[in-house]
């Protein structure tokens, strides 16, 4: 195998805490608790090394990175490593003193989730009361201190029918981008398709409504789109190709080449705390694992979409048909194709409670004025 | 394009040298633009307060080519930006947008 190019991106997990419960979150089932995450010289370090190995963009998530008392101080030091900065938070747990704060430390861009358009929806699907006001509140600092603002709304089939006016509020915050992601399954999100998994109609409506508001506002919003891919006919290009573009580090350290690797219970994952990160990424067993085609099966190995998607997400191919090396099951060439169809249907039709995922440790207090 | 417009680059989007891709790159918003000569010279030249004419005059004087072809290239390229929202365009006697 070739040499890997150096990775763009990494997404830093800086903690599991989360005053959210959402139903769809994706960080894994067992989360790491308080007393195992990185310490702020520890990520400072990984921050730097990022930037040795050519990362230029950081995501600072988590979890709710907000909960992280030292996230000024982790912002300034990956602005001073050379890196792009950027929060993906839900707002809870800023205050404007903090959001100043992370002007000063030189806070590209925030990313701001929106659980809802409605306080009722946003509250009920985040678990957590007040959690929409607060959200609005923390977009109109935001907006004063002048932040660019992604919007990051996850639609799924409860709150697919607010997708116009989530579209509108990104409008009227001043956000340059909305990321509309119709829910996808992995980590906690897994126990809640029967009460999430969109309908066919409405995953072909999500697809008209992004179509035709792409149109309408070109030049005023540009809208990223994650389709329905259980319902789709070809898989997503996951992370633009296992260990092609970038890395995620855990809140304890251990370097992923998706934040949903850990699914894949055969892999061994290495931890920044014994070895470098352009070691990790260049000679780590689960970075090579499934690098470019080599490790491919059929149908993929004589596919020509084989460097168009790579096959899809791997651990989607293991927690669906149990072989993280299968054809992600969402691709027509797939013998599970139409099992899986047939399934995101009777998900689609189920009615169930959601599932609310409890978090490690306790609640994040907000933040005195 | 209109050319009288003021090409500024938004908070957030900036130049940056990447040493370890020998390279210069736009970086925006969850994307890195890798730049080739052309597009970084131009780049170079956005400092929000000339017009895009005045940027093309400036770049054909200095490459010793056709006014014409620059302003062509620059158009499509910054425009290109505008869509992405990587880039405003102020007009000449107005402030720039704050975001």
């Amino acid at each position: 195998m070739t040499q890997p190019k150096p990775p763009i991106a990494m997404l830093a997990e800086l903690t599991h805490r989360c005053p959210l419960s959402c139903p769809y979150c994706s960080n894994p089932v067992e989360m790491a608790r308080q007393d195992s995450e990185l310490a702020t010289q520890d990520w400072i370090r990984v921050f730097r090394e990022a930037a040795d190995l050519g990362v230029l963009q950081l995501h600072l998530s988590g979890g709710e990175p907000a909960s992280r008392r030292d996230l000024e101080e982790l912002v300034a030091a990956a602005r001073d490593a050379g890196l792009y900065t950027n929060l993906i938070t839900s707002g809870i747990g800023l205050s404007e003193r903090r959001l100043r704060a992370l002007d000063a430390a030189g806070l590209d861009h925030v990313q701001l989730s929106l659980q809802g358009t409605t306080p009722e929806m946003a509250d009920e699907i985040g678990g957590y009361t007040g959690g929409f006001k607060r959200k609005m509140q923390v977009a109109d600092w935001i907006g004063q201190i002048g932040f660019p603002l992604t919007l990051n709304a996850v639609l799924h089939r409860r709150n697919l029918h607010q997708l116009p006016r989530a579209i509108e509020m990104a409008v009227e915050m001043g956000a340059r981008r909305i990321e509309v992601a119709t829910v996808q399954f992995h980590g906690w999100a897994l126990k809640n398709r029967d009460a999430l998994m969109p309908t066919r109609e409405q995953a072909a409506e999500a697809t008209r409504i992004v179509t035709e508001a792409r149109q309408a506002l070109k030049g005023t919003l540009v809208i990223d789109y994650v389709p329905a891919d259980y319902h789709s006919d070809y898989p997503k290009r996951c992370m633009g190709g296992w260990g092609s573009t970038g890395l995620n580090v855990t809140p304890e350290g251990l370097v992923l080449p998706c934040h949903a690797a850990q699914t894949i219970t055969h892999l061994t994952f290495q931890s920044v705390r014994d070895a470098s990160l352009s070691g990790i990424w260049h000679d780590g067993p689960a970075f090579n694992a499934y690098r470019g085609t080599d490790w491919m099966p059929e149908p993929c190995a004589s596919c020509e979409r084989k460097t168009v998607d790579f096959g899809g997400c791997r651990c989607q191919a293991m927690a669906l048909v149990g072989d993280a090396s299968a054809t992600d099951p969402v691709c027509v060439k797939s013998p599970h194709h139409v099992d899986l169809q047939a399934r995101a249907e009777a998900h689609a039709a189920a009615e169930a409670p959601l599932v609310y995922r409890t978090a490690p440790g306790r609640r994040v207090e907000e933040p005195a004025q | 394009m209109d050319p009288h417009a003021i090409p500024v680059l938004p908070r957030g989007v900036r130049l940056h040298h990447d040493r370890v891709r020998g390279t210069w790159v736009l970086l925006a918003p969850e994307r890195a633009v890798t730049l080739d000569q052309t597009a970084h010279a131009i780049l170079s030249e956005v400092d929000g307060t000339r017009s895009l004419s005045q940027i093309t005059a400036t770049l054909a004087a200095r490459y010793n080519a056709p006014e014409a072809e620059i302003a062509k290239d620059a158009a499509g390229f910054l425009g290109a930006l505008c869509d992405r929202r990587f880039l405003d365009l102020a007009q000449e006697d107005a402030p720039p947008p704050a975001r």
